[in-house]
């Protein structure tokens, strides 16, 4: 038994610990909205925060994250109403949307650590996000509407 | 032109009574599981129809519903359900659909729902792909909401005992004088009238000028549940008591078959069950190895631990290099190939009475799907003896056959349950995937499967874009006149192997491939024009041909138009110029009603539009930076979408590298019904053409591809994506297709670019800074 926290709520997983963490949270636990795309890190569909930082799930194992907290698209924010989640509503950002998932939780770890990201920072970072549909013009910009509102927020107190 | 596939595909089913085994949507509740409630977390239902649906499940009518053709219902509460026979890989074609609907019907936005539909024989041909969506559902849900408008309005005036014709109706209301009802109270009331074919055919359309919902911004229907992770796509499929399986993959594609398999390695493996040599009637996956565990990574692990021993099929040592000089020794030999059915066809006089002739070779490799979601498919025979197939798949009528053939059933036993796609763009036009899941599930008497591909399996087992040969030339009279061009294509054909049946046949008799061809079939007037269509054995028996984003037109018109530029160049003509004048609205190139009015003078159209934009030939640019144009009419003759790009790029002469800085793009496809979503496909389309153009391709090694994941195969990426321009032309003609034309010119217009930044001219694809370095040292 591997046991974390799991947007918010404790967990106890029985599975090999070598099992990839995203198959634990997707067969296991059962939530499907991360993503399987390369399996060798490198589409960043996908990704989780693991203690805040965007971890890719399916190069992490399930044994190394006994004891942590784990957030997914589902627990991001509990209405669907995270700013990044906003942002990519209005500008209409999903296609097929199978990545989305994936950069949405990689913009919201970005804009937690750079809240006033520079261009060159969101390129540098989302970059590592694969989208096959190609909606990189519309994630460049959701990801700096968010920063705004998120800015906005914290200037309104 | 004589396509048949088109015209095929193009009847639309309608009047025909419900299929009577219709399937219940039993069979799938049933399937809603209790797994991960002991997390205390909500399953959603594994059936993904309405993908505005938290939970995927569609709406059903409250009370008795009105449903003046299959298309549609309306219930007493005024909800009006849309049902789609198209899947969803992005193009949020259920939004676009039924808001042609509802604008005929006259209901407001707010009361539209959509359901993505299962295979029921009743729905006719099911197919998502050719951008075809729009252009084909224009004509039938619009006389489908005109059909349900006429008998509410109908119904209303009755009960006043007034004309129908004194009647207006608005979002739903009928009015007429001081009296008002509503859809919803008519519906309430009790409502029944269905129409005949004809019927519907007579029906009045909205004049253009009254359509209220075509052509504004409304919220996409799928949106808001891509961004919390409750859409659900095949990979999320959970079906009670299924288990896993992952592929072994033999050598070589077909011609492959199994001699021996020794699991002793992997029984030892917690959750493994067992291996499967699948027996497949249907021929599609010969020579497959099926690991099954009670969880994926039982099932992955085991597999790495089995011994397969295989007898290869003959094209285990088949190469790139070896695909292409097939094509080249195929092009040279002018018996073979079909001839298309152009003007002036004979190109023989031209030619022989040439003052100077120009000829260039164009190469393009193979090209990867790379969806994003793997391949994957659930099977299970349920309890009603139906064999359900549970993918995303966008050409449902195809595999269906090859289903049967695979079960040993009727096709009337087998519905295929459509979920969310996650990427399409092609390969799920061919639902291979779909049979080794079934062959599984038969194998253990119907028990559930889940088959699911990881990446390096699914790019091993890709359709992918065939690699292409083409030779073009073009002969000149003593003035510098344009007398004749040739276009000679040879590729592996998808259609060759998919639906040979489908394919028309060229001036010679001989079929050809439409989709490995549209493109060199352009509609500049040049004199005689031969276009050839080779088919590459070799390529077919290799690996499976796929249609991949724009198909044909994604290599021909690399070829046209970095040819048109050659050709102005050679005569010291501006190519932008040169081109205009070779687009005349005249003989073959006129054009005709209704999906190609205006003819070669649409195409000239955009083509000064995107020149205008860019400043294609004023601007003030810096050294070894140049701006290149091309221009094409996106997918096919017989559907026309008026297409033109710029490409302004800067080459790193040390590095090879090219910067791409800025993409152009303007397009006529008629009335635009859905102006964000039509934006969004250009702007995927554009940057596959880019992606394409300069990052991706792979090549054939040992008759398989030799890029399987990203490590080495890589697609463009956002720091790589340059900022773009996209027009379209206001226009009330028939709406053509956006899903592919956007990705037809970036190529030609980035290899023309180059050649006017630093001299050099790249013919091949994709164009690697080693490629770019090596022609400028000459």
């Amino acid at each position: 038994m591997i046991e974390f926290t799991i947007n918010g709520r404790a967990v106890s997983v029985d599975a090999d610990p070598q099992t990839p963490l995203l198959w634990a949270i997707r067969d296991e636990i059962g939530l499907t909205g991360t993503k399987f795309g390369c399996g060798i890190g490198m589409c960043g569909a996908c990704t989780v925060h693991v203690g805040g930082r965007a971890t890719r799930s399916c190069i992490t194992l399930l044994g190394d994250v006994a004891g942590t907290e784990i957030t997914t698209i589902e627990g991001l924010d509990e209405a669907g109403n995270h700013p990044v989640q906003e942002a990519w509503r209005n500008l209409r950002v999903p296609q097929c949307g199978y990545c989305q998932s994936g950069q949405i939780m990689q913009a919201a770890a970005l804009l937690h650590d750079i809240p006033n990201p520079s261009d060159d920072d969101i390129d540098a970072v989302m970059t590592g996000n694969l989208c096959r549909c190609m909606t990189y013009p519309r994630i460049r910009k959701a990801v700096r509407e968010a920063a705004t509102a998120l800015s906005g927020a914290q200037d309104n107190g | 032109m004589g396509n048949k596939l088109l015209s095929r595909l193009a009847t639309t089913p309608s009047g025909k009574a419900p299929h009577a085994g219709a399937m219940t949507r039993r069979g799938f509740l049933v399937s809603m599981t209790a797994a991960g409630v002991a997390f205390g977390f909500p399953r959603p239902s594994v059936a993904a129809m309405d993908p505005a649906a938290a939970d995927g499940v569609p709406i059903t009518p409250d009370g008795a519903a009105f449903e003046p053709t299959l298309w549609y219902w309306i219930d007493g509460d005024g909800r009006v359900n849309v049902n789609i026979t198209r899947a969803e890989m992005g193009q949020h074609v259920g939004t676009a659909i039924a808001r042609i609907l509802a604008d005929e019907l006259e209901v407001a936005w707010e009361s539209v729902h959509i359901t993505h539909v299962d295979t029921a024989e009743k729905w006719g041909t099911m197919v998502t792909g050719g951008s075809w969506s729009v252009w084909q559902s224009w004509p039938v849900y619009r006389q489908a909401g005109a059909a349900g408008r006429t008998a509410l309005i109908e119904a209303a005036a009755q009960k006043w005992g007034v004309e129908a014709s004194a009647c207006s109706v608005r979002d739903g209301v009928v009015s007429n004088g001081g009296n008002s009802i509503s859809y919803a109270e008519l519906v309430a009331g009790g409502l029944e009238r269905s129409f005949t074919e004809d019927e519907l055919k007579a029906l009045p359309l909205k004049p253009h000028s009254q359509l209220r919902l075509v052509g504004q911004d409304v919220t996409a229907l799928d949106i808001a549940n891509k961004t919390d992770g409750k859409t659900i796509y095949g990979l999320d499929a959970k079906v009670e008591g299924m288990v896993y399986g992952v592929p072994l993959l033999p050598p070589t594609r077909l011609g492959a078959s199994v001699s021996s398999v020794d699991d002793s390695g992997a029984r030892d493996v917690k959750g493994y069950l067992q291996t499967l040599t699948l027996d497949d009637p249907s021929g599609t996956v010969p020579g497959w190895v099926v690991v099954l565990g009670e969880t994926l990574m039982a099932a992955k692990w085991a597999s790495e631990r089995i011994e397969v021993d295989w007898s290869a099929g003959d094209t285990a040592a088949v190469t790139e290099a070896d695909i292409n000089d097939r094509s080249r020794a195929l092009i040279a030999d002018e018996t073979v190939g079909a001839i298309l059915p152009t003007q002036t066809p004979d190109t023989t006089g031209a030619f022989e009475g040439a003052a100077d002739i120009l000829e260039a070779e164009y190469v393009t490799q193979t090209v990867l799907h790379f969806q994003l979601e793997p391949l994957n498919a659930t099977v299970f025979r349920n309890d009603d003896g139906i064999w359900e197939i549970h993918t995303g798949n966008q050409w449902q009528s195809l595999i269906l056959p090859t289903l049967s053939s695979a079960l040993d059933v009727p096709a009337d036993k087998i519905v295929m349950r459509t979920y969310m796609l996650g990427g399409g763009f092609g390969r799920r036009l061919n639902g291979d995937y779909t049979v080794p899941a079934a062959l599984a599930s038969k194998a253990l008497d119907g028990k559930p499967v889940k088959l699911v591909f990881f990446r390096e399996d699914d790019a091993q087992f890709d359709s992918p874009r065939s690699p292409s040969v083409q030779k073009l030339r073009m002969a000149f009279d003593a003035d510098n006149g344009v007398v004749g061009m040739e276009h000679h294509a040879a590729a592996g054909w998808p259609t060759g192997v998919m639906v040979p049946s489908f394919m028309p046949k060229g001036v010679n008799d001989e079929p050809y491939d439409p989709f490995a061809i549209d493109g060199a079939d352009h509609w500049y007037s040049v004199g005689a024009h031969r276009v050839r269509a080779i088919s590459n054995d070799l390529a077919n028996k290799t690996f499976r041909p796929g249609w991949l984003r724009s198909v044909g037109p994604g290599w021909t018109n690399f070829a046209v138009e970095s040819f048109m530029d050659e050709a102005a160049l050679k005569l010291g003509a501006d190519p932008l110029e040169f081109r205009l004048r070779h687009l005349k609205a005249e003989g073959q190139n006129a054009g005709s009603a209704p999906n190609a009015v205006g003819g070669a003078s649409r195409q000239a159209n955009v083509l000064e539009r995107v020149a205008q934009m860019s400043g294609y030939g004023t601007a003030d640019l810096p050294a070894d930076t140049a701006i290149g144009i091309a221009t094409t009419f996106g997918q096919s003759r017989t559907m026309p979408t008026w297409t033109a790009g710029a490409v302004q790029v800067r080459v790193d002469r040390e590095t090879g590298r090219i910067e791409v800085q800025k993409i152009w793009l303007a397009f006529d496809c008629g009335t635009v019904v859905d102006p964000d979503s039509a934006l969004a496909q250009c702007e995927g389309a554009a940057l596959w053409g880019l992606s394409m153009a300069l990052y991706e391709g792979t090549t054939f090694e040992d008759g398989n591809v030799s890029d399987v994941n990203l490590g080495t195969y890589t697609p463009l990426r956002m720091i790589d994506t340059p900022p773009m321009e996209i027009a379209f032309v206001d226009s009330t003609e028939v709406p053509v297709g956006l899903g592919e034309p956007g990705t037809t010119v970036i190529a030609p217009a980035i290899a023309n670019a180059i050649h006017s930044a630093v001299g050099v001219r790249l013919r091949q694809l994709p164009i690697r800074p080693a490629d770019v370095l090596s022609a400028l040292k000459g």
